[in-house]
């Protein structure tokens, strides 16, 4: 335990030094700034206005920045380190693999939510600034599903860091997996509607795989449970799963998967060569 | 025995790199491996250090496993790489991960280091990457000199110090206690031949040639 928390430390204290983390925080609390600044918050769409606003919007550019942003700079971790010859080195020493990992995990963890937690923080005190009332449960809410996605893309990119040796080859794969995911947010699941050659529940049992759409549903729910955005799915999700357990599944299902798929780069990391 | 390698075989993508390799290190042996790219020297090392699951045969380093029991193999190991990794942490953190993961003493360190003629107090906060290649070295040697360890491995150590950086490296070598256990893979036999009291030739994934010196 002693040197996991130390490999952890270790890693935010290398990642804080690295040019990765200050474009990620700048982009993200620039982001809630600039909502800030255009005006965003003083604007209704859909009947949505004020932090509300301002949080959906910041829900849509999690949705699509937040995953690459983890994959490419999480997924170098270990192939990286094995490629520079930095693992041969540091695992020279007397430090299990078991620490080492998660170990690597926590800190990496650690560097990529904060920074993004801390921009919805940022964006409450600007609602806050507006005269709005403070919406304690949604903050709550919302965080724990950026900590879902965030995990359970750490997960996957520590997955494809230790299963693939090469880091420009595991850079290419986490670039497909997040486009497969991003076009079955609704461009891949609309043309299989449209073809109607599957079924309609098989449809939407896929985008509820997807971890990127529970969580966009997840963190719609919360400022509208009834899911008008979403259009007539809502009846069917809402009938099945009810409006809590929608909620309680967009969490917890990322972080069953981001478990799972870190458990396996585990294992490849014991099982297999480390250099 | 400090390590035995029995019928050691591996292969990467089809191509044999160890070929049922024998091998035992005794206390007080100082090794010179030698022999071409490509003949498995690294390998055997890396599969001593617990880096490769080894396709057959069997290692022990101090009786264990160095797969199931890196840890407990990997205390009594000091490794230098043939070149310094480019770790991105500073000084201070990677002297912090040394003590604490090794129970090596801060200050035998930095003795080690002056006696290589490095200053690493006034460095402390530098990221180790950012030192010239012969300011690494020098600190991986002072780090695996200070560990108590009773097998030393060397990868080519002296590949890039200046003249007067190898002098003070073989000066120091000199005075490691009699009972400690030495490896160098090294290609300039001259250069340690007065460290050294048996040499072991490798080709092809074989050990060719072993004998005392």
């Amino acid at each position: 335990m002693k040197n996991l928390l130390l490999i952890a430390y270790l890693d935010v204290k290398e990642s804080l030094r690295s040019k990765w983390f200050y474009v990620y925080s700048v982009v993200f609390g620039g982001l809630m700034a600039l909502f800030f600044i255009t005006g965003v918050s003083d604007s209704v769409v859909m009947g949505f206005t004020g932090l509300s606003r301002m949080l959906l919007i910041f829900i849509q550019v999690t949705i699509i920045i937040l995953p690459i942003f983890i994959l490419i700079t999480t997924v170098k971790s270990i192939s990286g380190d094995r490629e520079s010859n930095v693992l041969e080195y540091m695992l020279s020493f007397p430090v299990s693999l078991k620490d080492y990992y998660w170990g690597k995990m926590l800190g990496r963890f650690a560097t990529v939510f904060l920074p993004v937690f801390f921009a919805l923080i940022l964006g409450v005190i600007f609602g806050m600034m507006k005269g709005g009332a403070l919406p304690w449960k949604m903050i709550f809410l919302y965080s724990a599903l950026l900590f879902s996605l965030s995990f359970v893309f750490l997960g996957l990119a520590f997955f494809l860091s230790t299963i693939l040796k090469s880091t420009d080859i595991a850079l290419g794969a986490s670039f497909v997996v997040w486009i497969v995911l991003l076009a079955f947010i609704d461009i891949a699941l609309m043309g299989l509607m449209l073809q109607n050659r599957v079924s309609d529940e098989l449809v939407i049992t896929l985008a509820m795989l997807n971890p990127i759409e529970v969580f966009r549903i997840g963190a719609i729910s919360l400022f509208d449970p009834e899911l008008t955005v979403i259009g007539p799915v809502a009846y069917y999700l809402l009938d099945t799963l009810g409006s809590v357990w929608l909620i309680v599944y967009s969490f917890v299902y990322p972080i069953v998967i981001g478990l799972l798929l870190s458990y396996l780069g585990y294992i490849a990391f014991r099982k297999k060569d480390l250099l | 025995m400090l390590a035995i390698a029995k019928n050691v075989t591996k292969s990467f993508m089809g191509t044999k790199v160890l070929d049922s390799v024998n091998l035992t290190v005794g206390e007080g042996d100082r090794i010179a491996m030698m022999g071409p790219n490509g003949a498995g020297k690294t390998t055997i090392v890396r599969a001593l250090l617990g880096f490769y699951h080894i396709d057959s045969g069997e290692i022990k380093v101090n009786g264990a496993d160095p797969i199931k029991n890196r840890v407990d193999v990997l205390k009594n190991i000091s490794f230098i790489p043939q070149l310094p990794p480019p770790v991105k942490l500073s000084i201070e953190e990677l002297l912090s991960f040394v003590e604490k993961s090794s129970d090596i003493s801060r200050e035998k360190i930095f003795a080690e280091s002056n006696r290589m003629d490095l200053d690493l107090k006034n460095q402390l906060k530098k990221p180790f990457f950012k030192l010239s290649g012969g300011m690494k070295q020098k600190l991986l040697i002072a780090i695996a000199l200070s560990k108590k360890s009773n097998l030393l491995i060397f990868d080519e150590p002296t590949a890039n110090l200046d003249p007067k950086g190898r002098e003070k490296f073989y000066e120091l070598l000199t005075e490691i206690d009699p009972a400690c256990s030495t490896l160098f893979i090294t290609h300039r036999l001259d250069e340690i031949e007065g460290l050294v009291n048996r040499k072991i030739y490798m080709d092809l994934g074989k050990v060719v040639e072993d004998e005392k010196i």
